[in-house]
């Protein structure tokens, strides 16, 4: 096992060798002067190119790469063209809400999804079921942006539960957090719980079929017992799998969810720099989102082997 | 990891959390405001702090949080002194002395000097178009025989040095200190110190989320009431936050809920929201509003033809721009002056076709005159911002409407930032025209106009047009010290200018701002201004 995960960590390192050189290349490629964007309507065309040299812009991209990397391998992620701040205080900025976001999002989701896909698969053909479908159906057809503005009308305009926008670090009280987490979590936690009650429902469905099932209720084990410890165990690979997946999504941007809510995450951040063409906060929020999925689909199989003694890797 | 769930924990854990945010919710709620903190979304976030280097409005409007200027436009477009006491112009109009006022001090405690404002408006003269109008006419400039006084020396008389030292847009001539000042114009300046009535607190600033300005407690206001940007700078709250939100809609319901105080720039279509509510204020604070622009490339065939030129303009009708971009007449205008309506300047001279609508049959005309081929017509045509993928759209529809073969080619703001300045033919993704707003004090004088510059590919603004006779008017215009020959040269600048059709403006329209009617003394200002505002 230890030799495998330290396989997987020494492949990691050409998979973002080759991202942070397909996103550099993908950007030097891309229309758009990082340099004209801060020169302004009236600059002359010296003086953009006076720009361009202190930016760096008109070295060699050969050049340009290198020194990226180069500075990259010391942990300097550079510094942001336009703010002039260094990058990785822009991205622990924006690491605490989105981070929040994901945990209590996924953590929420689980906590109720996976029950009502239990239950959905349980009690197969009733209303019950199709209720857990209804709600996941609706879960994926409704566009999260329209979930928001119906929370915010609902529990911010009327009811005046909690506050249209905004974030807290939790470091400014707990209460504070809360409040203001809670609908963007809500939000997402509705697409959350239709895609993880769906996949338990179907896995459930799976297993429960099966002879051992059979067995363990004909030794009379409690209907409770024979879901949680015999089927649901048994079917968690694909489940752990979504949630992994739905959990590195959040971290790498939820754009349409922190514009809503106006929570300052790295989704916004990355779109904020795409469209002012900053270079180095592109680049570094890119290469920490692919860092990021390689972690999670480690962890995911390392929970495989955890969850299903079946599964050995070699 | 390997305990089981059971439906008792589970319930009892949605119970538990939802209980526990709700009752954060509404302790929270409950909180306290702070009075003296001003919360206002902005028309975009902050990204670049020095605005001398670029001429983004955000920029600007940092500038006149923190810094000051020597001058600034009264809301009769009048020069007014402010941070100078006093000046005098020798006989032969050569030497201006100017006298700082007592008080005057940067945040760090240092006063301000001659140097300073030398070095600063050395700097501004570097980047800004009537700064470097000003600066061909300046020997030298110096700090004069006490720290206070500050001398400019010219080469020869030029009309125009106190409006140049007034500009009240981008670039803002802002007094800087020499330490920062003495950087490079395309470097941005490495600390943000100021002598203005706010000061910049650092250690909030999160780039794309919030910018925090504390009440400079230091600041000595003239005794003057405020007027547009001149006058007391008296701040009435301990701080202003700029809080950036993304989506138009939040910031509807952040402005309503009371979360935030003041919305630069809503959009027309939410405007009917705001003005229906009792406790939400919604005024234009800009009379002059912003100048909405059609510019042709003059170095790609087949517009190097001036009759090509002049049919694309003819061919549009500016209400049917307005209509599509604003919709609600209130907040527009039908306008053919270059140098806007509503400023000493303005004049219709050659723009009846745009204000009548009645041009479609001589674009016609023009064009077979031409001999147009039907080459496509590359207009550029950003769709991510708001107050300009409109106007290509309509545009494009006119001028096909009278003959032309249009190619309407879609892409971001930034991209078409960077293909505006390329003159490549059109075959190697060079262009024909594409669409622009100014605000209207950025275009209200042949001097900042950028437009009307006559120079060419070198020198000239994108389109480049190369027409001496314009440069020869601006020049005069520049060297003219009496207003009513001022306007006869501005009108003649204009009537050139639409004979060359070097551009047109295709509509003047306004973008009222609102507040929470807790917010009292909100000035009518070239750009948003956060003095005098009580809460």
């Amino acid at each position: 096992m230890i030799g495998y995960i330290f396989q997987r960590i020494l492949a990691a390192v050409p998979v973002m060798g080759f991202v942070a050189l397909f996103v550099f290349l993908l950007l030097r490629l891309t229309p758009g002067d990082p340099a004209a964007i801060i020169a302004g309507d009236t600059a002359t065309p010296a003086q953009l190119e006076a720009i361009r040299d202190s930016l760096g812009l008109n070295d060699p991209m050969l050049v340009q790469f290198f020194t990226w990397i180069g500075r990259l391998l010391q942990g300097d992620f550079g510094t942001s063209i336009l703010s002039g701040k260094p990058v990785i205080e822009l991205i622990e900025a924006r690491m605490e809400p989105t981070i929040s976001l994901a945990l209590t999002t996924i953590t929420l989701s689980v906590v109720i999804a996976v029950p009502l896909g239990v239950i959905a698969a349980w009690k197969h053909g009733t209303l019950i079921d199709r209720f857990v479908m209804l709600l996941s159906v609706l879960g994926f057809s409704i566009p999260v942006f329209v979930i928001g503005y119906l929370m915010i009308s609902l529990f911010s305009m009327e009811l005046k539960w909690f506050p249209v926008q905004g974030f807290r670090p939790i470091g400014d009280g707990v209460g504070d957090f809360l409040e203001r987490i809670a609908l963007p979590t809500f939000t997402l936690t509705l697409l959350y719980i239709a895609l993880i009650a769906r996949i338990t429902r179907t896995s459930m469905l799976e297993i429960l079929g099966d002879d051992y099932i059979r067995t363990a209720r004909a030794k009379g084990l409690p209907e409770s017992r024979v879901l949680m410890r015999h089927a649901l165990r048994n079917c968690s690979v694909p489940i752990i799998t979504v949630i992994g997946i739905g959990f590195a999504l959040i971290i790498s941007g939820v754009v349409v969810t922190e514009s809503v809510f106006n929570l300052p995450g790295l989704g916004r951040l990355t779109v904020d720099a795409v469209l002012a063409r900053d270079y180095p906060v592109i680049q570094a929020v890119i290469l920490l989102a692919s860092l990021i999925y390689v972690v999670i689909n480690l962890l995911i199989d390392i929970a495989y082997v955890l969850l299903d003694p079946r599964i050995r890797y070699s | 990891m390997n305990m089981p769930l059971t439906f008792k924990n589970t319930r009892g854990l949605l119970r538990n959390a939802l209980f526990t945010a709700t009752l954060a919710g509404m302790a929270a709620m409950a909180a306290p405001v702070d009075a003296q903190t001003l919360r206002a979304v902005k028309h975009s976030a902050l990204r670049v702090l020095d605005p001398i280097m670029t001429t983004a409005y955000m920029s600007r409007n940092h500038g006149y949080m923190i810094f000051d200027t020597l001058y600034a436009l009264d809301s009769s477009l009048t020069p007014q002194p402010q941070m100078v006491a006093s000046h005098t112009v020798s006989d032969d109009g050569l030497t201006y002395t100017f006298t700082l006022r007592d008080g005057l001090m940067f945040h760090d405690g240092a006063p301000v000097t001659g140097e300073d404002v030398a070095a600063s408006i050395a700097r501004w003269g570097e980047r800004d178009g009537m700064g470097q109008v000003l600066m061909s006419f300046v020997d030298s400039m110096s700090q004069g025989a006490s720290a206070s006084e500050f001398v400019i020396q010219l080469k020869e008389p030029y009309g125009l040095v106190i409006d140049s030292l007034a500009k009240p847009s981008s670039n803002v001539p802002f007094i800087m200190p020499k330490r920062l000042a003495e950087t490079p114009s395309t470097e941005p300046i490495p600390e943000q110190i100021g002598s203005g009535p706010f000061k910049w607190v650092a250690d909030e600033f999160q780039p794309g989320v919030l910018a925090v300005y504390a009440k400079n407690e230091d600041y000595v206001p003239r005794d003057e009431p405020a007027s547009w940007a001149s006058g007391g700078k008296v701040v009435n709250v301990d701080r202003v936050e700029w809080v950036v939100m993304p989506d138009d809609q939040t910031a509807l319901n952040a402005l309503q809920a009371g979360e935030i105080d003041y919305w630069e720039s809503p959009p027309s279509d939410l405007l009917p929201i705001l003005e229906l509510n009792e406790e939400i204020t919604v005024r234009n604070l800009n009379a002059l509003g912003f100048q909405t622009i059609m510019r042709p490339n003059t170095l790609n065939a087949p517009m190097d033809d001036v009759r090509i030129r002049s049919a694309a303009i003819a061919s549009v009708y500016q209400k049917d721009v307005l209509d599509a971009l604003v919709g609600n007449p209130k907040y527009y205008s039908l306008c053919g002056a270059m140098f806007v309506c509503g400023t000493p300047l303005a004049s219709d001279i050659g723009s009846e076709t745009l204000i009548e609508g009645n041009g479609m049959e001589k674009a016609k005309a023009l064009l077979a005159e031409a001999g147009y081929d039907g080459t496509p017509i590359v207009i550029m045509h950003p769709t991510d911002v708001g107050t300009l993928r409109t106007q290509p759209v309509v545009v494009a529809q006119a001028m096909r409407d009278a003959g032309f073969v249009v190619d309407l080619q879609a892409m971001d703001w930034q991209t078409l930032v960077g293909k505006r300045a390329s003159q490549a033919s059109i075959a190697d993704g060079g262009w024909h025209m594409f669409m622009t707003n100014w605000v209207g004090a950025d275009v209200f004088n042949p001097l900042v106009n950028n437009m009307v510059n006559g120079k060419g590919p070198e020198g000239g603004w994108f389109g480049w047009p190369d027409v001496p006779k314009l440069e020869d008017l601006r020049t005069a215009y520049a060297t003219e010290t009496d207003l009513a020959k001022q306007i006869e040269l501005a009108a003649e600048i204009q009537k050139v200018a639409y004979e060359e059709a070097v551009y047109a403006p295709i509509g003047q329209y306004f973008v009222p701002t609102a507040w929470s009617s807790e917010l009292d003394g909100v000035l009518d200002a070239p750009a948003p201004l956060f003095w005098n505002i009580t809460k």
